[in-house]
């Protein structure tokens, strides 16, 4: 009974949540409800006993993700009018792409109730009961599936290394600290005594 | 007893059981905050509150009522349902990571087989409090405070990401409770020291490790010499320039339960958790509630020790330079701990075997 009424619970803020991130009129109350979504997403997740992929739905797209998109949306000066503006121009082609989705969506559930593609296949091995999500999933994922998961990791380090090449600019006349320096310093690189006569003064290029 | 494996006997139960950890951490909290202003008292050599009740004693609670007797203050243009919510979001996050908390053997409210990664994804949530409060006071000093700290904040659970994932690979397991228990016996098992003879050599990574965590530690929670978010000198006090009254008693509550909170982690990842240093057969003749009390002290003792640790740090070392902070979380702790997970990984399956 507690996992009924926390399922709907959480599936109807998800899919309020969901509602209002497009609904929203402020940028910024958008991603707060995007991130109530994920968040109940998670919730979802440890129901049905996946609470490996949760808490890492939550740790990647809420810790990490959603901040930055926060990040982003704060610092932009969004201007509304001019938002709107385009609002009619868009229309026809959002419904077609919304009616394309829906289709999908529709035909999928309909498969899956009348377990078309899901019947024909023989699925996955049942996992070990006794195994916890963490070890059932480390261990398909690192014997079976160990050079997709490479290929995923280079594909990150590819676009990874792409963001720091765009976006790294070495300035000249940029002052930096060079720490190794700095602590190497001793007395007697750092000033040097200077004996001067009684009554010359200090000249320029004493100084030098 | 059949009454407590019910529906409503487990919610009843749970719920006492959270109000207990809730209400145990807000009072200690409330010792600890006194501690941490005697201890920086201490050491610039001045007494610290000691007008409230004996030695000060009830200095906090004085505060506390002052905070919530005074009148909150909204600012005009301030989003008003952000401002607010941005508080409690703070003070929830850092209890509601409490839960996968093993105070004793059993004594834990959810026992999780991911806990550490709970504990990952709540921390992973704090900076929104933050962030939150710091946007929606629709103000400059709170702003900037706001996004230093989001930077901050996210570059250092990077590191702290990965000197867990050290402590995982050698428990083998994420269970909390089962990290603890492995530790048990004596000292040299604990995680900071390799974790036990058999892999005694870890302690040249582990050691450090431990190092890192706690100086990360510091960082996550703006704790000086890192509170760069509220740097009075350039901030004023950064995000939380407009609070006042309740919403920024949230603020500070939800900041020391997270100070605590580290505390808390780095004993039971690093240092034994309950476990004293030595084998403790001799409770075994002992009732299981004395036990576990005596356990518990013994976890107890080393959150006070670390909380002192890092009130000291506030009095002794300057506040870092921004670039000299985001230098040292990602050019120094990043590499190092990156670099010990391929060496513990490493030792564990080509020295102690898989």
């Amino acid at each position: 009974m507690l996992q009924g009424i926390a399922f709907y619970v959480l599936a109807a803020v998800t899919v309020i949540g969901g509602l209002l991130v497009v609904t929203a009129r402020n940028p910024v109350h958008s991603v707060l409800w995007l991130i109530l979504t994920f968040f109940s997403a998670a919730g979802l997740f440890v129901l049905l006993g996946a609470e490996f992929l949760a808490m890492l739905l939550v740790v990647v797209y809420v810790g990490a993700v959603a901040v930055l998109f926060l990040f982003v949306v704060m610092m932009l000066d969004v201007d509304f009018v001019r938002l709107r503006e385009g609002f009619a121009k868009y229309l026809p082609l959002a419904v077609i792409v919304a009616g394309v989705l829906l289709a999908e969506m529709v035909m999928i559930s309909l498969v899956v109730a009348q377990g078309g593609a899901a019947a024909a296949s023989t699925g996955p091995a049942t996992p070990n009961p006794d195994a916890t999500n963490v070890e059932a999933l480390g261990r398909v994922l690192y014997t079976d599936y160990v050079y997709i998961f490479q290929a995923a990791g280079i594909v990150l380090l590819i676009a990874m290394i792409g963001a720091i090449v765009l976006t790294l600019r070495h300035k000249p006349n940029v002052k930096r600290q060079d720490v190794g320096r700095q602590v190497g310093r001793d007395r007697n690189k750092a000033m040097e005594i200077k004996s001067v006569p009684t009554g010359t003064g200090v000249k320029p290029e004493d100084l030098v | 007893m059949d009454f407590w494996t019910t529906p409503l006997g487990w919610t009843l139960a749970t719920a006492g059981a959270i109000l207990l950890v809730t209400v145990g951490i807000l009072i200690s909290l409330a010792f600890l905050l006194l501690a941490d202003r005697k201890i920086w008292a201490g050491v610039q050599m001045r007494k610290g509150p000691n007008v409230v009740g004996p030695f000060g004693l009830l200095q906090s609670f004085a505060d506390f009522f002052k905070f919530v007797l005074k009148e909150i203050v909204v600012p005009a243009g301030a989003d008003k349902v952000v401002f607010l919510l941005a508080p409690l979001i703070t003070f929830v996050l850092a209890f509601i990571a409490w839960a996968v908390i093993p105070f004793a053997p059993g004594w834990v409210i959810s026992d999780l087989n991911v806990g550490i990664l709970y504990i990952f994804a709540i921390s992973s949530l704090g900076v929104y409090g933050i962030i939150m409060g710091g946007w929606a006071s629709n103000s400059k000093y709170p702003f900037l405070g706001s996004l230093r700290s989001a930077a901050q904040m996210v570059s250092y659970e990077v590191s702290i990401g990965l000197v867990i994932v050290n402590v995982i690979l050698l428990a083998g397991t994420m269970n909390l409770t089962q990290i603890v228990t492995d530790q048990q016996g004596w000292i040299w098992n604990w995680f900071a020291f390799g974790g036990g003879l058999a892999s005694w050599p870890t302690i040249v990574v582990m050691f450090p490790m431990a190092i890192i965590f706690f100086i990360s530690a510091l960082a996550e929670t703006n704790r000086p010499p890192f509170d760069l978010p509220e740097a009075e000198s350039e901030l004023v006090a950064g995000y939380q320039v407009e609070y006042s009254s309740t919403p920024y008693l949230l603020f500070m509550i939800g900041e020391y339960a997270n100070i605590v909170f580290m505390c808390t982690m780095i004993s039971l990842l690093f240092f034994g958790g309950w476990n004293p240093g030595f084998p403790t057969d001799f409770l075994d003749s002992w009732p299981q509630f004395l036990a576990n009390l005596f356990l518990f002290g013994v976890l107890f003792v080393k959150i006070i020790f670390w909380f002192a640790m890092i009130a000291m740090v506030k009095a002794f070392v300057p506040r870092y330079r921004y670039d000299q902070l985001m230098r040292l979380g990602w050019k120094i702790f990043l590499p190092t701990s990156l670099v010990a997970v391929v060496v513990v990984a490493a030792w564990r399956v080509f020295a102690v075997g898989a």
